[in-house]
Parts: structure tokens; sequence; C-alpha cells
């Protein structure tokens, strides 16, 4: 096969950020999934989201597994760190990074086979933990590298490409998520990106566990009639209960709303989310209220998206350790080994 | 918006901004590529059916095509399609054979053209092999017109005029040179079927300033000088030259003068140097042959001593622009300047001049003492009359006259079958899909990031030694294919099939771009402020497609398009497709028929 390597040339009147970068800076190498593919959207919307957020592509580290959405960060911050890990063993190689330097921003991403399959362990636990990162699960419901056996997040009852159908439930991460304490958990679609990029840009400013589940069709293997994860299927049961308008904190808020459909939700760290309500009922700051809502749609077909939960406190690892704020790979021997005197001191209050 | 109807020729003719720009049509990309794959000859005869004269073009065209290319909005140069133009002619072999014969059986209609320029040369080429009786008359000894007298040695060659007059000469048709026509009456007394009048705007104008007449052994006329230089009756000029005027032709007069005898050469122009009429080239060209260009200075007088001219005496002025965006010229009461010098020649515009055209004889013209000449056929007010080049609307260049020449000589086709001449035929579009494999087109979409290369130049000591020796040297292979890749490939159209698409939205992913974009229809304006990226050049046409399941639009901006194909490369449902879109204006019956 040959690729043809995308031109460096770019539009002329490209809008630049706070840091001079164009959109294109925030690229990586040319994808080699398949034509079509759910997933380049998604890597679409994260340099969207790092573009506009003005993010110094070294600050950030992308770790994922394995699967043709542990591929993607190859796509997106040819300049940032990255850690292609072993299948299912995103979270703890993000955990151990992340305890190291807590000075990065995490970008785990990961698919329904790498978190809900081989790694179902380790994706509880790293939200559990409250590990300060971006969850993405480029959730498409199929194995694609392997050509197309249903995944743990298929639905019962959809049917594969050949025609059989599942006969398996299906995980739902989201609701997973929303159980084992994740402090923002989202879902949303890679045909839209309006609604995903300021989605990602909020999980970003997040500060603690934030997961984002995006349906993402798998054009080869499930993109077909009696798929619950085809485009059509998909646009045609989206029940967005909010559309978030992202801000942050330095920029002024000038637009107008009208009233009660717009609820300004302060972030940790100072960040506003104006959140344009579609469901008036919908409370994004109720966890229990959150998930029987989800399981209510669920019955009825509907795959509901937006932000579904931001916690009003949140808290993350370092925080749950206490740890000093200096990242641990910044600290010297001096700090790390405080001599004699100080081991005599802390045996003492050992016995 | 409405959706783009993209069976109309002229939407996706206009993408190919260089053939659209092209007076004559040429298709450009596809020339380029044939050059690209060493089909040097095909190219030749590509250019050969569009602009008559490939070789002469590939050296002295105003290439209207340069500043259109797409090239040029993406990065800083466009291609440079004129000087490839030359590659294919410089390379190609003998292409004699290729070319249409001489009509085994004349038609009985006999047509006159007066002047033997490139404009009666392109009609008695579309004519001639349909069975056309076609006599060329001209005042010169030899064809070719002001090509042959106007423009210096050195800038074209005589081989490359001789070789492309004869291909046109040998179809059969009668050349009456040093011929002068002096009555239309007697001309159409002869009953000819048509006549077509190519005769150029042959009169320099003068500039009526104190001094001119004593001082007139001196001051020369610039076309006139050009044209005696070129036929050997002056060969000789005064070591300090001041060349009056802005456009090529004081270009080449400077350029001349230098070869002459000229040590100390200097152009002074009224305006300012960026609005001076001659190509940016050539003013470069001149530059680089240690010709200062002075502007904002304008002719008082001729200053002389005992007959004997000594110098010109100029005034400086300033620009100022009234509210209109007119522009004046006003002095700047600084004293004036005086550039002594031995001769002058003056160049400072031609005129069209019928003197021979009786004006009772049918034939009408407007208050400018121009005729009335209708832009579409060429068609003067009189039944057979028709007009092209420089005589049909003042001084423009060789390309308009190909085209001129292209379109009357359909005109007088169609009058001499008896037709309707005000009906056009349409022009013939091939489309084809350039997909071969998954990831493999039938042309080269890679984008080089090359900057134009420059041509190479004959050093200046022994250029400036021989005023026959050609100044540019052309490219050569090497240099000629990296330029060629250059090319866009503008002709390889973006094709969209909205039924096909799924909105997976990878072209918009891929595109390096932001041309594509799909979003909620609306007015044009609206639409351009909603796009990717901002689509400010207004010029430039939005591609707007439905049928999609969303019941949003596709709305593409053909700005800055590299026709990369990677849209294409990219759709897991063929809703794009890349395709060859070949445009190729109908000429007259027969010279169709001949087309490579």
């Amino acid at each position: 096969m040959t690729y043809v390597v995308k031109p460096k040339f770019h539009h002329p009147e490209l809008p630049k950020n706070e840091l001079g970068y164009t959109h294109r800076d925030y690229e990586g190498a040319v994808s080699t999934l398949c034509a079509g593919c759910g997933h380049d959207s998604i890597t679409a919307s994260i340099i969207e989201a790092c573009f506009e957020l003005s993010v110094e592509p070294h600050r950030v580290a992308k770790i994922s597994g394995i699967g043709c959405s542990s591929k993607t960060p190859t796509y997106f911050l040819g300049n940032s760190h990255g850690f292609n890990s072993v299948h299912g063993r995103m979270p703890s190689v993000l955990t151990g990074a992340n305890l190291a330097n807590r000075d990065l921003i995490y970008l785990g991403v990961s698919g329904d086979g790498d978190s809900a399959s081989i790694g179902f362990g380790q994706f509880a636990h790293a939200l559990r933990r409250g590990v300060n990162m971006v969850y993405i699960v480029e959730n498409n419901g199929v194995y694609g590298l392997t050509k197309g056996q249903f995944s743990a997040t298929a639905d019962r009852g959809s049917k594969s490409k050949r025609g059989v159908t599942n006969t398996d439930n299906a995980i739902d991460m989201v609701g997973i998520a929303l159980q084992i304490g994740a402090s923002f958990v989202a879902r949303s679609f890679s045909g839209d990106k309006k609604q995903l990029t300021p989605l990602i840009k909020a999980a970003i400013e997040h500060q603690g566990a934030a997961f984002i589940d995006v349906i993402s069709p798998c054009v080869a293997f499930n993109n077909h009639a009696g798929s619950t994860k085809s485009f059509d299927y998909v646009r045609e049961h989206n029940e967005a209960v909010n559309f978030l308008d992202f801000m942050s904190d330095r920029m002024p808020i000038t637009v107008d709303y009208a009233p009660g459909t717009v609820e300004m939700v302060e972030q940790h760290d100072g960040t506003i989310l104006a959140l344009r309500k579609l469901n008036a009922e919908y409370d994004v700051h109720d966890r229990e209220a959150a998930m029987s809502f989800l399981h209510q749609y669920a019955a009825k077909g509907q795959i509901v998206t937006g932000l579904l939960y931001v916690a009003q406190e949140s808290e993350d690892l370092h925080g749950h350790l206490n740890t000093v704020e200096t990242p641990l790979n910044a600290l010297s021997a001096k700090e790390l080994c405080p001599g004699s005197a100080a081991l005599e001191k802390i045996n003492a209050s050992l016995r | 918006m409405k959706t783009t109807d993209i069976s109309a020729p002229d939407y996706f003719h206009k993408v190919v901004d260089c053939q659209w720009a092209c007076p004559a049509h040429t298709p450009v990309p596809e020339y380029i590529r044939l050059i690209a794959a060493g089909r040097y000859s095909d190219a030749y005869m590509v250019n050969w059916h569009s602009n008559v004269f490939p070789g002469i073009l590939g050296r002295t065209c105003d290439r209207p095509c340069e500043p259109a290319c797409r090239r040029g909005r993406v990065e800083k140069e466009p291609v440079a399609i004129c000087r490839l133009k030359r590659v294919a002619a410089d390379f190609k072999d003998d292409i004699r054979s290729r070319l249409p014969k001489p009509a085994a059986q004349k038609n009985g209609k006999r047509i006159a053209l007066v002047g033997g320029g490139p404009a009666s040369l392109a009609v008695a080429r579309d004519l001639a092999p349909m069975g056309y009786d076609c006599v060329v008359f001209d005042q010169d000894p030899q064809s070719g017109g002001m090509m042959r007298t106007q423009i210096p040695k050195f800038r074209l060659p005589e081989s490359v005029l001789d070789e492309e007059c004869q291909y046109i000469l040998n179809l059969g048709i009668e050349f009456i040179g040093g011929k002068r026509i002096d009555s239309m009456k007697a001309l159409l007394a002869e009953n000819f079927d048509a006549i077509f009048v190519g005769c150029g705007a042959p009169r320099g104008r003068d500039l009526d300033i104190p001094g001119r007449q004593e001082a007139k052994e001196h001051i020369h006329i610039g076309i006139d000088w050009l044209s005696s230089v070129s036929f050997g009756h002056i060969n000789s000029i005064g070591k300090h030259v001041v060349v009056l005027g802005g456009g090529n032709t004081a270009m080449d007069c400077c350029r001349s003068s230098r070869r002459l005898g000229g040590e100390e050469v200097k152009v002074v122009v009224r305006s300012g140097f960026e609005e001076m009429k001659a190509s940016p080239w050539e003013k470069e060209d001149a530059m680089h042959e240690d010709i200062p260009i002075f502007n904002f200075l304008v002719p008082k007088e001729f200053t002389h001593e005992d007959g004997k001219l000594t110098g010109v005496l100029f005034e400086k002025v300033k620009a100022e622009y009234d509210a209109k965006g007119r522009r004046k010229l006003i002095p700047t009461g600084e004293p004036d300047e005086r550039f002594p010098c031995d001769d002058v020649l003056v160049a400072v515009g031609q005129e069209n001049a019928f003197p021979w055209i009786e004006r009772d004889c049918g034939i009408e013209f407007d208050k400018w003492d121009m005729p009335k000449v209708d832009p579409k056929t060429m068609a003067s007010t009189h039944a057979k009359v028709f007009f092209g080049g420089d005589a049909a609307f003042g001084p423009k260049n060789i390309i308009w006259a190909v085209a001129h020449g292209h379109d009357a000589a359909i005109s007088i086709d169609r009058l001499c079958r008896g037709e309707d001449i005000n009906v056009r035929p349409p022009p013939q579009v091939a489309v084809s899909s350039q997909k071969m494999g998954i990831h493999e087109w039938s042309y080269d979409n890679e984008i080089t990031l090359d900057k134009r290369y420059r041509v190479p130049h004959r050093e200046k000591i022994l250029a400036l030694r021989d005023i026959k020796a050609e100044v540019e040297l052309g490219y050569d292979v090497e240099l000629a294919l990296k330029e060629a890749d250059r090319c866009l490939n503008c002709d390889v159209q973006t094709v969209f099939t909205g039924q096909l698409c799924i909105e997976c939205d990878a072209c918009v992913d891929i595109c390096p771009m932001d041309c594509i974009t799909f979003t909620q229809n609306g007015e044009e304006a609206d639409l351009r402020s909603r796009l990717q990226a901002p689509a400010k050049t207004l010029t430039q046409d939005l591609y707007v497609a439905n049928d999609l399941k969303t019941g949003r639009v596709m709305v593409k901006d053909e700005d800055v398009c590299l026709h990369c194909g990677l849209c294409a490369e990219r759709c897991p449902t063929g809703a794009w497709d890349m395709q060859k879109y070949l445009i190729d204006m109908t000429l007259a019956e027969q010279a169709c028929q001949s087309k490579a």
C-alpha cells in the first residue's frame, strides 16, 4: 500500500492559539486505521481540544494498551510523551507515571476490548483510586483487529456483520464508572465533534479521574443494520442530555443564555463549564439519579450522551495519599534521604 | 446556498485556475503531467492544439495563468507554467507527422487575412485543414507580425519563430509578403468569402514635447526602432540612451540598446515602479542587465544643441489618489531633473490605426475610432469582416491574439456554412476517475514542498555581446521535472456523491487544508464564515452538495485544495472520488479532429 504523506501545507488563514501553534501542530503521523474509522474522528477531537486549550505538547503523556484504539496516540500530539503498553495495562502504567510526575496531563486512550475485557480490572481500579487523568474509551463494540467478534460492550440482541445475534449481556462502561466513583463521567459519539471536543477539554481541565465513553463506529465490521454502534443507529438513538460550551476562567462569560437553559458548573481549578441543558430534569451532580436515568434510557434502546456526572468536589490520588506538591521524580537525594536522625525519629514513632 | 451543479462545464473549469485564466484555455495541468512523464511531444501537441505557438509563448507569453495558479495561494510562487511550455517545445521530437495535412480537397471558400501575425496565423491554422483557401497578406517579407518585428531575438530566437510559423504555412496557406493592404474597399471587391483583420496595433505613440522636432534624428519610436533592429537596418546606438515608457516594449528597447552599444541605458517612467505595465520578470531581467529604472518623472523637454540631442528634462511628480481611487500625478515642486543622452527611445504606448479602412465600407467605428467588434464572435458590423489580436481591442498579447483567432475561425466557418455565428460550440468535456486501487491514483498526488525553480540564464557578459544570443537557456530535464512536480493537478477534481456518504468525517479530519465542512446549509456569506477554515477568497467557489442522511450539506471551499486526494483515500464508501476533468475548447471543426 502506498500512503501519501499528509502535505505540510496548511490553510493560510488557519487560526493560531496562545502558543502560536495551529491545530496542524498537534497532529501526529498519518492514521493507518481503516478509512472512515470513528477513532480518527476522536483523534481529530483530541487535537482540536489540545489546540484550543493551548496545551504545551511536552506537558502531555499519552498512554495506551493494545487494539485499534490504542494505536491512535501515534496519530495525535506527535511531540508529546507516549507509552504504548501491554494489552489492558494502560491504567497501571498511567498510574505509575502519574505518581512519579504529577505535573503532566495524562491521556489514557483505550478501547472496549482493552478496557472492558482484558483490562476490566485495571479500568475499575484506576477510576476507583481517582487517578488524575482523561480516560477515553473508543468504544465500537467489536474486536476490529481480529475481524469483528463481539466485544464485551456489544449490546445483547445486536447483530454481527455476518448476522449472528449477540446473546451475552453488555458491560456499560459509563454505568461502571459512575458506580466506582469517577468524578467526571461523559459519553459522546465520534460522529459529533461539536459535542465531543468540549467534553475532552473539560476532562483535561478536570482534576481527578475523568472518564469519557466515546461510541466510535467500526466502519469495517460494525456499521451495518442490526448493529447498535453504527453511525445510523447512534444518530437515531442519541439522547443528548446537555451540550457543553466549555469556558475557562481566563475568558469572561459574554454569551447571553435564556434563563434556566444553561448551568454554570465551576470546576475544582476555577474553570467554568457552561452546560446548555437539553433535558431540563437532568441533574449533572446527582450520581444516583444519573445511574437510574441511564438504566431507563438503555431499556428503551436510547444512548444517553453528554456530560453525565461531575463531582462538586473532586480529589485525586495524590490528594488521597497526601504526596508532596513537587513531582516525585523531581525530588533530589537530599529530600528523599533526609539522614539517620530523621530515620531514628520515624523508627521511634513506630515503637 | 443552492447545491452545486458540477455537470455545468464552467464549474470545474474554474477550479483549474490556470486554464480558466488562459485566454485560449490551454489544459495546463494535462501538459505538465505529460512533461513529468517525459512525453514532451505529447505535451507539445496539447499546447499546439490550444495555443498554436507553444515554443514562442513558452518564451514570451504574458502568462495570465501564473498569477491565477493555485500554488501561489498555497505558498509564495506559482508553478512556472510558461517556462514548462518551453520545455515541451525544447525537448519534443520531430512532430511534423502529427500536424494536420493540407486539405486534400478545397471547399471553395476563400478567406483573406490581413496581417501575418499570431491572430491571422491562428485563424489560418484552424481553417486551412478544413479546405478553406487562406490568403495571408503582410507588409513585411516574412510572417510572424509583431512576434518577428518587435520581440528581440535574445528573447525569441528566429529559429523557433520560423519553425512554428512554418507549421502553419505548410498547411497549404498562401502567404503574400511585402504587400500592404491599403484599401478595405478594394479587398472587399475581390469577393473573398470572409476577411479577417489581424494587422495589430502598428503605430507607436509619439511624445510631442519641446525639442521633439529639433532633435528628431536621435529620437526614435520604440516599436519602429525594434522592427528596424529586427530586420538588421539598425545595428548601433549611442553610448548613453534614455528609454521613455514602462511597458514591455520599453524593456525590449533598453535591453536591445545594451547590446547595440548602449553603455549607460536608463529607463524613465511617469508612474511608480509597481504600476508599470511591464511584466515583473521583464523588469527584473532589464535591471539584471544594469539598466536602472527611474520612476515618477514626466518628460518635459528634449534638450538639444546645434540640432543634436543632448538629453531629456523631467519634471518630478508624485501619485495622489482621489476619492474614486483614480491616480493623478502631481508635481512635487522639486527642481527638474535632466538626463544627458545620445539617443532616446520613445515607448510610451502604441495605437491602432486603420487609415486603410474606408469609413463608408460598412464597418462601423466607435468614438475612440476603433472598429466595433463583438468580443464573442470577433465579428465587425460588416457581415464578412472579422477582427482579432491587437487590431480588435488594442494592444494585448500573443495569447489573446490566438484566442481571438480561434473564435474568429469558428465564426468564419459558421458564416461560410450559412449558420448563425452567435451559436457557439460547447466545450468538450471528458471525465474519468483516477482511482486505481485503495491508495493508488493514476496521477502523482504526493505534494512536493519545493519552491519555484529559476530558469538558468546565459552569463551576462556573453548575453550582452550578441543581440541574437538567447538570454534564457530554459530548464534542463532535471529542473523541468522538479518544477513540473510542483503542479497541484487542479484538473483532477474532488467529486462528491452525497448518497454514498455516511458522514464519518474522515475527509474532514484528513484534509490538510481544512477545505471540507459538514454543516447546516445557509446563505453563502453565512456559510463562508462557518467553515473549518475561513473562506475569504470570494472569487473561489464553494462546492455545496446535499443528499446526506442528517440533512446537513457538504461544503468544500475550492480555494486552497491541494488536489492531493486524501479525502478520497480516507473515504470508506467512495463518496469522494478524484476525477480528471479535461475541458477543451472546441475549435473550428477540423482542428479538433487533428488533436493529438
